[in-house]
């Protein structure tokens, strides 16, 4: 079987990207496999689109999601937003959907010194809680749909 | 001992060290004042303070002889107005003969069993919270004096767990409490995490709690495995989180939504 990750070389592809694109992230047990190319993940992780509706209602969640604990967006029905990170309004224009997908699954890939949580990457972590060890925050279909949601999100 | 040690060695391997950047001095402040000016008078008015009930009840409890020992509290420290006046406010303490750091509600454990010869109280009971509460409550006013000479290798070690991310999320103290103070967390202010108020009143929780209550459900909102009560990680988070705080006055018992 051929690797996953078809480095493809991209314009402005540093050196600290390509190590982070190589080693085995989604070789985790139970991740799918997805290969980084440049600043993005082209692809689906599912090989499917996403659905706007569900990712809508995951964004929205507090409890599945956790976007709106530190971001806003436009999300009347929902009072307590957070101002830790920028605002979702817009954030489908300012991003393709694979630099979403990207920023979704594990945004320290780009800045290592980020808040925002890996949402599908269960290694380097520490000390996680039992129920959810080994688990991703998100599945790649909820993932999808988050992305899908996301890129609706223009100005 | 060795289990400090070990941990003293373990977080400094601690990978993921968050970016961290310490409050300026000039800049910090309780979260009192990011309160409401309801709870904020609940806090200020003895008679609408929660939290002046466990006092009451280590009031009482002050004055009741215990285990084998049929000692009081008062026994041997008498009147805890006067004995106990800047005690808490001294606590985590370094403990000589055990060889490592203490916290107040541990301290008043070394007591019951040692000199009193009685079960230790279990953490977050309702006795422990309230002589917990009784000895906190004489430091009210005062400021923080953290014992840094013989702290240091606590205070350290607090501070890196302070500033490694754990969890599902991957996130450290550091980046809400130090780096994003002030923003908001789903719409609540987020605090500086200075430990002035404990124990404390909490609405949410309908009741008084520890220090190290309030630093469990962080770990849990970070999806993180939580310490056991008065683990040594619990402690040294304690020392740091006071020396961070030092000079600032104790509110104990201190209200908060």
């Amino acid at each position: 079987m051929s690797c996953p990750f078809r480095a493809t070389s991209a314009a402005g592809l540093t050196a600290l990207w390509l190590a982070a694109a190589l080693p085995a992230a989604g070789a985790e047990e139970g991740l799918r496999l997805f290969a980084v190319v440049g600043d993005a993940i082209p692809a689906s992780l599912t090989g499917a689109k996403g659905d706007t509706e569900r990712g809508r209602a995951i964004v929205a969640d507090r409890h599945v999601g956790l976007c709106l604990l530190c971001h806003s967006g436009p999300f009347p029905e929902e009072p307590l937003q957070g101002t830790l990170a920028p605002d979702l309004r817009g954030v489908g224009s300012r991003w393709s959907e694979g630099q979403l997908r990207l920023r979704v699954v594990d945004a320290a890939r780009l800045n290592p010194g980020t808040i925002m949580p890996p949402y599908y990457r269960t290694d380097g972590l520490n000390r996680v809680a039992p129920s959810v060890r080994g688990k991703p925050v998100l599945t790649a279909d909820e993932i999808e749909d988050v992305v899908a949601f996301l890129v609706t999100l223009r100005e | 001992m060795l289990r400090t040690a070990q941990l003293i060695v373990a977080v400094s391997l601690a990978v993921a060290l968050a970016a961290s950047e310490e409050i300026p001095l000039s800049e910090r402040h309780s979260s009192y004042q990011d309160m409401s000016a309801e709870t904020r008078a609940m806090q200020d008015h003895d008679a609408e303070n929660p939290g002046m009930l466990w006092v009451l009840d280590g009031e009482a409890l002050w004055q009741t002889k215990a285990g084998k020992a049929a000692i009081a509290c008062a026994g041997c420290h008498g009147d805890a107005e006067t004995s106990m006046k800047g005690v808490a406010a001294r606590y985590p303490a370094y403990d000589a003969r055990r060889g490592t750091a203490i916290d107040l509600a541990g301290r008043i454990n070394v007591c019951r069993t040692d000199h009193q010869q009685s079960p230790e109280l279990a953490r977050e009971s309702r006795d422990l919270l309230a002589l917990t509460a009784l000895v906190a409550r004489q430091s009210h006013g005062l400021p923080i004096d953290s014992d840094e000479a013989r702290l240091r290798p606590f205070i350290d070690a607090g501070r890196a767990i302070f500033t490694a991310r754990q969890g599902q999320l991957d996130l450290a103290c550091a980046h809400c409490h130090d780096a994003n103070r002030g923003k908001k967390l789903a719409g609540i202010t987020l605090s500086q995490g200075h430990p002035t108020g404990y124990p404390l009143y909490r609405l949410e929780w309908q009741t008084l709690g520890s220090l190290q209550r309030r630093l469990r459900n962080c770990l849990i909102g970070m999806r993180a495995e939580p310490y056991a009560y008065g683990a040594p990680e619990y402690i040294a988070l304690e020392a740091y989180l006071m020396w961070r705080a030092r000079g600032m006055p104790l509110e104990s018992p201190a209200v908060r939504p």
